[in-house]
């Protein structure tokens, strides 16, 4: 196992250097001037030229690209073109709220649609197969930025349980924290139990037929061992894939319902940084997207050993 | 056997985990109005670029309004008065001579000297366009003692006053010396200014949040506050600048008493804060933003008077405002190019872009012109709310003149970049932008770049104009406010003959804040001083 763990981290070093040569890249050949941005609209050709040199903006593509490469291999990830910050101080502070909503999203997520779709596959055809179903669309179509203006009209506005909008980290109060997260954490939920509730109802209507659940069934086992113990386990591996990946999603970013709540997360930092074409930041940014997808994927693939003990590593 | 019941025992930690959380959540939703001695003010951007004077980013002068002071504003009667410093002027106007004020302090305790001024004028002479020429004519500029400054010049420059005194776009703060010290083409580092709020680092996010603190060693004027100049008083302890990049959002915070302040509140969403009690909307900056079309003077066919004259002729003013703005109490049809409400504001000739779309004289002109059909790029940004609808509503028009239009969706990024471009159409060129200004950044013939007529220097378009280069030197050169306005009609009617560009109207963005929040002063520029916050 501990082999394997080593050989998947190394491996994602050629995925990075690609995917770093390749957002160097694609950034210089999109149009756009963070030179233009950092000016303003009255700046005259010369000034802006003036401090494109001083950016580096002029220097040749190899020479950024290689001074680029060279501060990355210090653990340096530059400065913002903008607003002169440290890039990795900005991905700090804007990693905890994304993080936060993202486990608490998918907490919620996984205690709702794993039952779900347990049940939705015991009572296979029946209403109570329909109504998970049903909702498992609803989530699906309904966009989230309506659904976060839904449950903002509700909770917010007119019960005025929680705040409208903002962020306070878990440091600040487990109430002030709890308050701002749980309606960003709702909204994003609605999709991932549709997600979730859908594949394990579908990983476990296969496993329910197999001959082994019979055979425990004919057994005695009581059937809520049956369904959690002997059926769930043998379908999580589908279930844990797309749990993961959506963990991946959301940590690498929802704009819309980080804009309907005023989350100062990865989403928005992203964005922001494109529409300035602010390159240190976005070049950051993918990396850290593209880590975090190969981390997860590895925790994904180890944890299936956990669930599913035929498969070894 | 499994039932139902049983089923959801699995999730009955968590529902009652949530339930209880959530019972717990009335008292931790404090809204903003529990904090008499906090403002909570939600802005038009996020700040970004903390130097007031490398950009000319709204967000960043109204950053520098809070930390830094300046040596004159303009009041609400656009007179320049004594902020910082009172001043002499030598009967031949060759030599100023400005005196600091007493109590003056820089925050990290340190007085503000002359060489303060001196570095911090002379870092801001090299970026901003009116102080460029000022310095074209400076011979000198020095402080003799640590009060005093003196500035010599080689000949008279008369609106010297209201150019130093401007409030937008990059008016000249004053910093220390070793900050003023940094290149003019480099971001400064280090944010201490003299005014009355402190830049607190500590809880900046680029982007997203910005604290002042009351700076307790400022002396105010003892002058009434009129827009940028007077004393400024402060009667909060911190003002939190927060950015909330969905409009929804930032109203549903208000009417929940989250903030205190919206800036810009969109149109379409007032009558959600006009039907709430606690809330008043309202105009507090009456002089507004201007909308124009900037054509390419380089290439055709707007190298040709006559076919700039039939793109103007074919505009209207009125639905392209009414696209805009939708409701008519925030819009002017306005056809002068320094604003309609400016002492220098007059609406000479203008009548072929106010008196509605006349397409049958675009079409002559376009006839007497010769015009071939060479297409027209006209660039249209779809990322800036401000700026999507004229490209469209002026693309139809123009069409209906008989124009060839080939409009390119681009984001705003895009534009900026591809503006700058002098190469013709065909080889990644363009034809006409628009763009929007705040009325005070257009309101002179120093401040606005626009009516700059030398071609390779001048704003992207590059009008080679010796005759308004001719006439911006009159009004440099006209010694009282009564020739200074017969130069600016001339530079006005001279614009509406030769369209340096197209003036398409005025509007007006609305503001909103909580009832509690009272005495803000009406300005163009956002200002938290004299403000005071009551309880709900």
């Amino acid at each position: 196992m501990f082999l394997y763990i080593l050989k998947r981290v190394l491996a994602t070093i050629p995925v990075m250097v690609i995917v770093a040569i390749f957002v160097f890249l694609l950034l210089r050949l999109t149009p756009g001037d963070p030179a233009a941005i950092l000016a303003g609209d009255a700046a005259t050709p010369a000034q802006l030229e003036r401090i494109r040199d001083r950016l580096g903006l002029n220097d040749p593509l190899l020479t950024q690209f290689f001074t680029w490469m060279g501060q990355l291999l210090r653990g340096d990830l530059g400065v913002s073109l903008l607003s002169n910050t440290s890039v990795a101080g900005m991905l700090a502070d804007r990693l905890g709220p994304t993080i936060n909503i993202a486990l608490m999203t998918i907490v919620i997520s996984v205690a709702m649609a794993v039952p779900m779709g347990v049940i939705a596959a015991w009572r296979h055809r029946t209403w109570v197969d329909f109504l998970v179903m049903s909702f498992s669309v609803l989530g699906f179509s309904v966009p989230v930025f309506v659904i976060g203006y839904i449950l903002i009209q509700i909770f917010a506005i007119d019960l005025r349980w929680v705040p409208v909008q903002g962020y306070k980290s878990p440091a600040e109060g487990f109430g002030a924290f709890f308050s701002r997260a749980i309606l960003p954490s709702l909204t994003l939920a609605t999709i991932y139990i549709a997600l979730i509730a859908r594949m394990t109802r579908a990983s476990m209507l296969e496993v329910l037929g197999e001959d082994y659940i019979r055979t425990a069934r004919a057994k005695g086992v009581r059937e809520n061992v049956v369904l959690f113990r002997h059926a769930l386990r043998n379908a999580a591996v589908p279930i844990l894939t797309i749990i993961g990946t959506g963990f991946a999603l959301l940590i690498s970013g929802v704009v819309v319902t980080e804009s309907v709540f005023n989350i100062p997360g990865i989403g928005r930092l992203t964005v922001d940084a494109i529409l300035a074409r602010d390159y240190p930041v976005i070049q950051a940014m993918i990396l850290l997207t593209a880590g975090i997808y190969v981390f997860v994927n590895l925790l994904v693939d180890v944890s299936y050993s956990f669930f599913d003990p035929r498969i070894r590593y | 056997m499994l039932t139902l019941r049983s089923a959801l025992k699995e999730t009955r930690g968590l529902a009652a985990a949530l339930l209880t959380g959530t019972a717990l959540l009335a008292p931790v939703a404090l809204s903003a109005q529990e904090d008499t001695s906090t403002i909570t003010a939600v802005m038009h951007s996020g700040l970004r670029v903390l130097d007031p004077v490398i950009t000319t980013a709204h967000i960043t002068r109204d950053h520098g309004y809070m930390i830094y002071d300046v040596l004159t504003a303009v009041d609400a009667d656009f007179a320049p008065q004594p902020q910082m410093a009172s001043w002499e002027i030598s009967e031949d106007g060759l030599t100023y001579t400005f005196t600091l004020r007493d109590g003056l302090m820089f925050h990290d305790g340190a007085p503000v000297t002359g060489a303060d001024v001196v570095a911090s004028l002379s870092r801001w002479g090299k970026r901003d366009s009116g102080g460029q020429l000022i310095f074209d004519v400076t011979a000198s500029l020095e402080s003799p003692d640590e009060k005093t400054i003196v500035w010599t010049l080689t000949e008279p420059f008369a609106p010297l006053l209201d150019v130093i005194s401007k409030q937008s776009a990059v008016p000249p703060f004053i910093m220390p010396a070793r900050v003023a010290a940094t290149s003019s083409d480099e971001t400064i580092t280090e944010y201490v200014g003299s005014g009355p709020f402190v830049f607190n680092e500590a809880e900046y996010e680029p982007g997203v949040n910005v604290t002042y603190d009351k700076f307790d060693g400022y002396v105010p004027r003892d002058e009434p506050a009129s827009w940028m100049a007077g004393g400024k008083v402060v009667t909060v302890d911190k003002v939190v600048w927060t950015t909330m990049p969905d409009a929804l959002t930032a109203i549903n915070a208000l009417s929940a008493g989250e903030i205190d302040y919206l800036e810009q509140v969109q149109i379409d969403l007032l009558p959600i804060l006009q039907s709430n009690p606690d809330v008043t909307v309202e105009k507090r900056d009456e002089l507004g933003y201007v909308t124009i079309g900037r054509p390419n003077f380089l290439h055709p066919p707007f190298d040709n008077k006559l076919i700039r004259q039939a793109a103007m002729a074919a505009l209207d003013q009125e639905s392209m405002l009414a696209t805009m703005q939708g409701d008519p109490a925030y819009y002017n049809v306005c056809g002068a190019i320094f604003g309609c409400s400016t002492p220098l504001g007059d609406e000479s000739g203008s009548e072929l872009v106010t008196g509605g779309a006349n397409i049958e004289k675009a079409k002559a002109l376009l006839e007497e012109a010769g015009y071939d059909g060479t297409p027209i790029v006209l660039m249209a940004p779809t990322d800036v709310t401000s700026l999507i609808n004229q490209p469209v509503v002026a693309a139809q028009a123009l069409r209906e003149a008989g124009f060839e239009v080939d409009m390119q969706s681009m984001d705003w990024q895009s534009v900026v970049q591809r503006r700058a471009q002098q190469s013709p159409v065909s080889e990644g060129g363009w034809n006409m932008f628009f763009t929007n200004w705040m009325v005070p950044e257009v309101s002179d013939p120093l401040i606005n770049v626009m009516v700059n007529g030398r071609g390779d220097d001048a704003w992207f378009g590059w009008p080679t104009d010796p005759e308004i280069e001719e006439l911006r030197a009159d009004f440099v050169a006209a010694k009282d406010a009564a020739t200074q306005k017969e130069v600016a009609v001339k530079i006005q009617e001279h614009v509406m003959d030769n369209v340096n560009y197209i003036m398409m109207g005025e509007y007006l963005i609305p503001q909103a804040r909580r009832n509690t929040l009272q005495n803000m002063i009406p300005s163009p520029v956002p200002v938290f001083w004299n403000v005071t916050k009551a309880a709900e």
